[in-house]
């Protein structure tokens, strides 16, 4: 039995987390050196994945299958293609860099710290890999319970009310979805006498349309749709990011939502073509909704973090109005969103943290006139910003355009009111903006304010990097991931065609 | 004239692992009167021992199909898998009493034969064949618990519990001897494969669906399912806190072990009727135990709650029915078993200011003081939630996918529900441990050897379970097949 590289990546967190477990609590140094080691080599031993994959290949890739739960059919398989290929380098990529913004934030039980992360880390990356309904499912649920410790352990005031929240919203979710899959297994089973949870498997067989279908589709949206967060399932989420410390804050933007906008492409769509046809306007209609509100939502908030958290939820609805246009601009805009969403939210929430821990505030009203003090974060600052605004130039346009695209040859209505969406968005962002880094100095400590450390830099110049590359040079990355797209969408309409003819 | 019936033949190898277990409780009972007096350590040894020799014998015996004393005891893969797990859990409750009773200050020898006596009729449950027999080895194994669950003499809630037990106890043990005798007249015999033979002719006949009425309230009581579950709170709070975790794990394996039996050979025919009994039962269990365990503040209630809704979990699966039901519900039990003897051990190693630290409160900053400790207890509290990778996630999994399976969707929908509420009362433990500071004086942890070892066992056990569960859902599959024949 081999190991092939994407075990290796998954499992080399958990690894080093229990090599943390034998190293004494008291060398804190050494923990966060550790941590940030294996999350590094982890992702240098992810690198590999980008160059060797072949993005003209719909078909899975570095697969690996091994016996694991024989009678029952699950087993242990992994593969990726050009949808998890993203995430899992976005995962990869940004946990170091969660750790590193970390390295003083977090003063307390720094050993458990590191080890939570790294468990997080093999949680959300086994979500991304794995091929099996029950692997995944185990995947699903394991990188809860790290995420509820690092909101509920190292988090802010509030912080086990929305650790609690979070984990409820979650769990309640996932159970009707864990009664959805069975229910598939033997369905699946019955009509061609295969039991297995195996995906590539279960995606081959054209499941009739009706009412069973129907509330498969509709318990497994409802696990991804908490996950998104779809309105009017959000509202865990603002709670979960004010009260998480930044790293946290980081890892759940950057990739603990993208969990459930990845769920709808990898199950829903594939699994339940029709059923995810006939839900597509409701969907649309959510995430349209979602675009709006959260727009609003964000405008009036008086905190950096809660803005941003709200912004997400605007954000995540231009994913999901891409993912259910069902047609390939709008679902490569979709997948290209979603990895802008990590970068750009992921920055701006360790900006928000950098800037926190110089003041222990996050409350617009307690800057105004950092470029004055701070030059080089407010530039910083704005890049971010823009990039979340979506300015031609950056990568957030790029995806945004796609999508809306997608959207108007579906409604032209509700793709011109999610439109509106980032005007809003321009409108917010730039406004929070000029509070935080222009006008006069309003309070007295934000001169003593000290910029950027070499640590910080070297932080952010990674994400800056990618925020550029993907606006001026987006067909590198949907280059892999739009051969995978067509398959899939080719897929859901021969399936949905195929189920119209019986 | 009556014919002449022949002396049964005595085939002791039958009882074998009962048997070792009876030995040493009679072993400690005579060390206990030697010297030396002021040391009884050396005793929770000897039962060890005991047990560890009846765990070999299980193992040498496996596979085999005997029967014997006129097919009243059976020994079959179904009676050995349940041996195990009893056995599995005396073992280490006998581990964590030398711990526990040793910090206490009240070890004594009749504690340990105690234990090992209603060992020996939990074993015998299992292997019952006869309703007689059930009846006898129920009451061997209660009469024992009754008298462990007042063993704090001076303690006037340990007074409380027992006296509640065997109050209600003896009221249930007498509605289950009434349904044998209405079984008994309306097939005449007592023996499950002939009460079979005798019901399939005579079908819904009421007199047989009284009886079973009858004696589910009897295995209700015992298996603390809800309406019959009032008993368990105050008992498991009032208990010394080993044999609560006894009469949580062992007691209850035990009665499912016989009531399984009962159902699926002798009243096979009347299944349609049990089976819709048995639906609103899960349904009500389930729901009781989560909601009302949601108000506890005292662990040891909670954790009474937590397994009176596990018990609905597991009714689920009598209800599925067929082979994969019971098999289901096998390894839920031995799942179940592994993490319910951990978590009230570690509890029982937990001490604040000289008390038992009972309250979730006193948990309030475990993390920070005894992170190996908290750990393991978050790990147990996990597993009872039904998080991966852990035991009680895959027997969760094995259980829903058998309801799903025999069609039964509407009840797997509500037991899924129950699980997410469940996680709420579980993760509070989790806050307190992990999240919260602790007002006064801190809790104290002075775990043994014996302590050390055992916890480190139920560790393990509910890791492999979880990462591993080929090999022990097959064997609970193969335990099953006797009693479908």
């Amino acid at each position: 039995m081999s190991i092939g590289l994407l075990t290796a990546v998954t499992f080399l967190p958990a690894l080093g987390a229990l090599a943390l477990t034998a190293v004494p609590r008291r060398l804190v140094e050494a923990h966060r050196a550790a941590g940030l080691g294996v999350t590094l080599l982890t992702l240098a031993v992810s690198l590999p994945l980008w160059f060797r994959f072949d993005g003209d290949s719909a078909d899975m890739q570095f697969e690996e299958l091994h016996r694991w739960l024989p009678s029952l059919g699950a087993g242990y398989h992994v593969g990726i293609d050009g949808i998890s290929l993203l995430l899992v380098l976005l995962t990869t990529f940004l946990t170091p860099l969660a750790l590193a913004s970390a390295w003083h934030a977090i003063e307390d039980r720094t050993k458990e710290f590191v080890i939570t992360m790294l468990l997080l880390e093999t949680g959300m990356l086994g979500v991304f890999v794995s091929l099996d309904l029950f692997l995944f499912f185990v995947f699903w649920e394991a990188m809860l319970i790290p995420m509820y410790l690092v909101i509920g352990v190292w988090g802010g005031g509030n912080r086990i009310y929305a650790a609690v929240k979070f984990v409820l919203y979650t769990m309640v979710g996932s159970a009707l979805m864990l009664v959805a899959i069975l229910a598939l297994y033997y369905q699946h089973g019955a009509a061609t006498g295969i039991y297995t949870f195996d995906l590539t498997t279960l995606v081959r067989w054209v499941m009739p349309p009706g009412a069973g279908q129907s509330l498969m589709f509709l318990a497994f949206a409802l696990a991804f749709a908490i996950k998104v967060p779809l309105f009017p399932f959000h509202t865990w989420l603002p709670d979960a990011h004010v009260e998480a410390p930044t790293a946290g804050s980081v890892i759940l933007a950057g990739v603990l939502l993208k969990m459930g906008t990845y769920g709808f492409l990898r199950f829903c769509l594939p699994l339940f073509p029709d059923a995810s046809v006939a839900f597509a306007p409701l969907v649309f209609a959510l995430a349209v909704i979602g675009i709006v509100y959260g727009a609003f939502v964000s405008t009036v908030q008086p905190d950096l973090k809660k803005l941003v958290a709200y912004s997400s939820v605007s954000h995540l609805g231009f994913v999901m109005l891409g993912l259910f246009t069902l047609n390939q601009q709008g679902v490569v805009g979709g997948v290209i969103q979603m990895i802008n969403h990590g970068l750009s939210t992921g920055a701006l929430f360790l900006m928000v943290g950098m800037i926190y821990e110089r003041r222990h505030t996050r409350l617009i009203a307690d800057f105004g006139g950092l470029w004055k003090v701070v030059p080089a974060f407010s530039a910083m600052f704005l890049v971010v910003t823009l990039s979340s605004v979506g300015l031609p130039g950056l990568n957030g346009f790029v995806g945004e355009f796609l999508v809306l695209v997608g959207a108007f040859q579906v409604s032209g209505v509700l793709a011109a009111v999610a439109t509106t969406g980032i005007i809003f968005a321009a409108v917010y962002l730039l406004w929070m903006y000029q509070r935080v880094a222009f006008g006069e100095i309003a309070h007295e400590e934000n001169r003593r304010l000290s910029d950027l450390t070499p640590r910080e830099w070297a932080v952010l110049v990674p994400v800056l990097v990618f925020i550029v590359w993907i606006g001026v040079y987006p067909s590198v990355f949907t280059g892999k991931t739009e051969a995978t797209i067509a398959a899939l969408l080719a897929q859901v309409e021969s399936k949905a065609a195929v189920a119209l003819v019986r | 004239m009556s014919p002449v019936v022949p002396p049964p033949a005595v085939a002791l190898g039958v009882l074998l692992p009962v048997l070792v277990v009876l030995a040493a409780a009679a072993v400690v009972l005579v060390l206990d009167v030697l010297p030396p007096r002021d040391s009884k350590a050396h005793l929770g040894g000897v039962a060890l021992a005991g047990i560890i020799g009846a765990l070999l014998a299980i193992v040498m015996r496996w596979g085999t199909d005997a029967r014997a004393f006129r097919d009243m005891v059976l020994l079959d893969t179904y009676a050995l898998y349940f041996d195990l797990v009893i056995c599995y859990a005396a073992a280490l409750i006998v581990m964590f009493s030398m711990d526990y009773l040793g910090r206490t200050g009240s070890e004594s020898g009749e504690y340990y034969s105690l234990l090992l006596f209603s060992t020996a009729g939990m074993m015998l449950m299992a292997s019952a064949g006869d309703l007689i027999v059930v009846f006898l080895a129920l009451e061997l194994m209660s009469l024992s618990l009754y008298v462990l669950a007042g063993f704090f003499k001076q303690r006037l809630t340990s007074g409380e519990a027992s006296m509640k037990y065997f109050l209600l106890g003896a009221f249930a043990s007498s509605f289950l001897l009434y349904g044998i005798a209405l079984i008994y007249g309306a097939t005449g015999s007592t023996n499950l494969d002939r009460i079979a033979a005798a019901a399939a002719t005579r079908n819904a006949e009421p007199m047989v669906l009284i009886g079973l009425a009858m004696m589910l309230v009897g295995f209700g009581f015992k298996i603390s399912s809800v309406p019959f579950h009032m008993w368990a709170p105050d008992v498991y709070e009032g208990a010394p806190t080993s044999v609560t975790a006894f009469i949580a794990t062992g007691s209850k394996a035990a009665a499912f072990a016989a009531m399984i039996r009962v159902l699926v050979v002798a009243l096979r025919g009347a299944q349609p009727d049990w089976s819709a009994l048995l639906w609103a039962l899960a349904a009500l269990t389930m729901t009781v135990g989560n909601v009302v365990a949601l108000a506890q503040s005292n662990l040891k209630r909670l954790l009474a709650y937590s397994s009176i809704a596990h018990v609905g979990y597991m009714l689920m699966g009598l209800v599925a029915g067929g082979g994969p039901g019971p098999g289901a519900v096998l390894f839920y039990l031995l799942a179940y078993t592994f993490t319910t003897v951990g978590a009230f051990g570690a509890i029982a190693l937990c001490a604040r200011a000289g008390e038992e630290a009972v309250e979730v409160s006193d948990y309030a900053g475990l993390a920070r003081r005894h992170p190996v400790l908290a750990a393991t207890l978050a790990l147990f509290f996990l597993s009872l939630i039904g998080i991966p990778p852990l035991a009680g996630f895959v027997a969760k999994f094995y259980l829903f996918g058998a309801a799903v399976r025999a069609g039964y969707i509407w009840l797997t929908v509500i037991a899924v529900l129950n699980s997410a509420v469940a996680a709420y009362y579980y993760l509070r433990v989790i806050v307190y441990m992990y999240m919260r500071e602790p007002d006064g004086e801190p809790v104290a942890v002075a775990p043994s050897l014996a302590g050390g070892l055992a916890l480190t066992l139920a560790v393990a056990g509910i890791v492999i379970l979880g990462l591993m569960p080929a090999p022990f859902a097959d064997l609970a599959q193969v335990a099953v097949a006797p009693l479908l024949r």
